[in-house]
């Protein structure tokens, strides 16, 4: 009681303003709390060891807690990629054989064209796209994402990245709703409300789409192992096309900052309010429990997905691949218009299409490529992405459009379910808008860039 | 001029006397268990150099420099 006294005079000849009494009551309540802690709660000891100073110790040093950061990014990008690869294969095989015995049976009730064009070579094909490409590592990406956020490394990676989220005038616990990000966007949105404060609530939503969403992995995933895995030996494919996408994530995170920054600086003006973080202890996650229900939970959410989104875009995918005006179909006339603006940006009009009718969701972006291109006539046997490199090369595809096509897979607008969650979240149209606007513009800018670049130098 | 949380070594203890942030920030300190009589220790920087964990009340909390400037100790 004498402390507290002392304590009150003290803050007495600071002059501070306070609430004295509040705080006296806080005071008085803590004292009451822990005199009762005492007499009821017994401890165990000291523990053995304690694992979670040894751990932080390590994983936020000066020197081993960035790379090791780096390092768990890569190696999670590096499970995902290798263990999706046999499964793929499997799923793709099965689906597709199906398809055959489809058509077989189509045939023989001699079902008009359009209907099996319609039904089996748009809605069927696309969802077995999606379910043997892009299915296999969202399944396994997202639990091994849910793994480490249960074993609580999550407030370590707030914890190392503060600095930098204070230096561009956002909250620290931006790192944290960026964090989520990397499951779903949508999710990382709502994970915003953590913030107080609006405006660092505000910065934190619109730049969560810079990190790549479990939709847009396998995108970035497909890509980077086509183009970048298969110029490498094959021993080191996995571990080229993981260098790839962790390559994209740091700069996805980059750009969060400068844009962070940006936004600080401009519409969103004001001073970093004040953080508090807990650093909570590491447990020891159930990973048998955890794997098994995430694996299953993901893959059931991305089926439904399919079914729902995947399948009505694969037959109008089909539909405008196969209704013609004049001798061209709708879809070419689409990517021709488009054709300017794609290459300007080094793309082609089929891919920027492709991304306009992803807007709904990120995976069935690659699909809906896959079927732009095979209609027009190209066959394709599905062994392994590698047959989907003679794909892409056919319509034209360089190194410089694999690189763009990740950056602008990373930059985007940001997909239908995000942005309907921003509208929920922040109860306005403009920002929704903005929302949208910003990540399109510097999507269209960096790649443009890279783009001119590229042919000024003729480098490709 | 009195030794502020900041200014607090790593490895080192103290123990807090007065509280001087203001509004949302005070309230959110004293709920954490940063009040005043409190033990305080410093544990470790973060690789960037702010913000600084602390150990109080046998909970780790992280604080960014500027806050801890807020708390005195003795």
């Amino acid at each position: 009681m004498n402390q507290i006294n002392s304590s009150f005079d003290k803050r007495q000849q600071c002059n501070t303003p306070a609430a004295n009494v509040s705080d006296r009551v806080v005071e008085t309540i803590y004292q009451q709390a822990e005199r009762i802690a005492a007499r009821a709660v017994s401890g165990t000891g000291s523990p053995k060891t304690d694992w979670t100073r040894i751990l932080d110790n390590i994983l936020t040093s000066k020197f081993l807690g960035y790379p090791i950061m780096l390092a768990l990014l890569g190696l999670i990008f590096w499970l995902t990629i290798e263990g999706a690869n046999v499964p793929s294969g499997l799923i793709a095989d099965f689906l597709f054989g199906i398809e055959e015995h489809l058509s077989a049976a189509f045939m023989t009730i001699g079902a008009p064209g359009w209907l099996h064009g319609i039904l089996v070579l748009g809605m069927y094909k696309t969802l077995a796209w999606v379910v043997s490409v892009m299915l296999p590592p969202m399944a396994i990406f997202f639990p091994l994402f849910t793994l480490l956020e249960d074993l609580g490394y999550l407030p370590r990676i707030a914890f190392n990245f503060d600095n930098a989220f204070k230096k561009a005038k956002a909250c620290g616990k931006q790192a944290l709703t960026m964090c989520m990000g990397f499951g779903c966007n949508a999710a990382g949105v709502i994970a915003c409300r953590i913030i107080d404060s609006p405006r660092e609530r505000l910065i934190a939503t619109l730049t969560n789409n810079f990190v790549p969403c479990n939709g847009r992995f396998p995108t970035l995933i497909a890509v980077a192992t086509i183009f970048m895995g298969g110029a490498v030996a094959s021993t080191y494919e996995t571990a080229a096309a993981a260098a790839v996408v962790t390559g994209l994530v740091l700069l996805g995170i980059t750009v969060t900052l400068i844009t962070s920054w940006a936004l600080s600086s401009t519409m969103l003006q004001g001073e970093p309010s004040s953080m508090t973080l807990e650093l909570p202890p590491y447990r020891k996650p159930q990973v048998g429990a955890i794997l098994y229900r995430s694996i299953i939970d993901r893959t059931i959410f991305v089926l439904m997905r399919a079914v729902t989104v995947a399948v009505p875009a694969g037959a109008i995918t089909w539909l405008l691949a196969n209704i013609f005006i004049g001798n061209l179909s709708i879809l070419s006339h689409c990517a021709n218009f488009l054709a300017p603006i794609g290459h300007a940006i080094g793309l082609d009009g089929f891919i920027l299409m492709a991304f306009i009718l992803g807007l709904p969701a990120n995976e069935i972006v690659v699909p809906i490529l896959i079927m732009a291109y095979m209609s027009s006539g190209y066959m394709l046997e599905f062994e392994s992405l590698g047959e989907l490199r003679d794909l892409f090369i056919a319509n034209g595809w360089t190194w410089l459009t694999a690189v763009n096509t990740m950056l602008f897979s990373l930059l985007h607008w940001p997909c239908a379910t995000t942005l309907i969650s921003i509208k929920k979240e922040t109860g306005s149209s403009k920002w929704t808008w903005i929302a949208f606007l910003l990540p399109t513009i510097i999507a269209f800018i960096v790649c443009f860039l890279v783009a001119q670049t590229t042919y000024f130098f003729g480098w490709v | 001029m009195e030794k502020t949380l900041s200014s607090l070594p790593v490895g080192a203890e103290g123990r807090i006397s007065v509280i001087i942030a203001e509004g949302l920030m005070r309230r959110r300190l004293m709920d954490l268990g940063f009040v005043p009589g409190t033990k305080v220790g410093c544990l470790r920087h973060s690789p960037a150099g702010d913000p600084t964990a602390y150990l109080v009340r046998g909970t780790v909390i992280a604080l960014r420099k500027e806050d801890a400037a807020c708390v005195h100790i003795y």
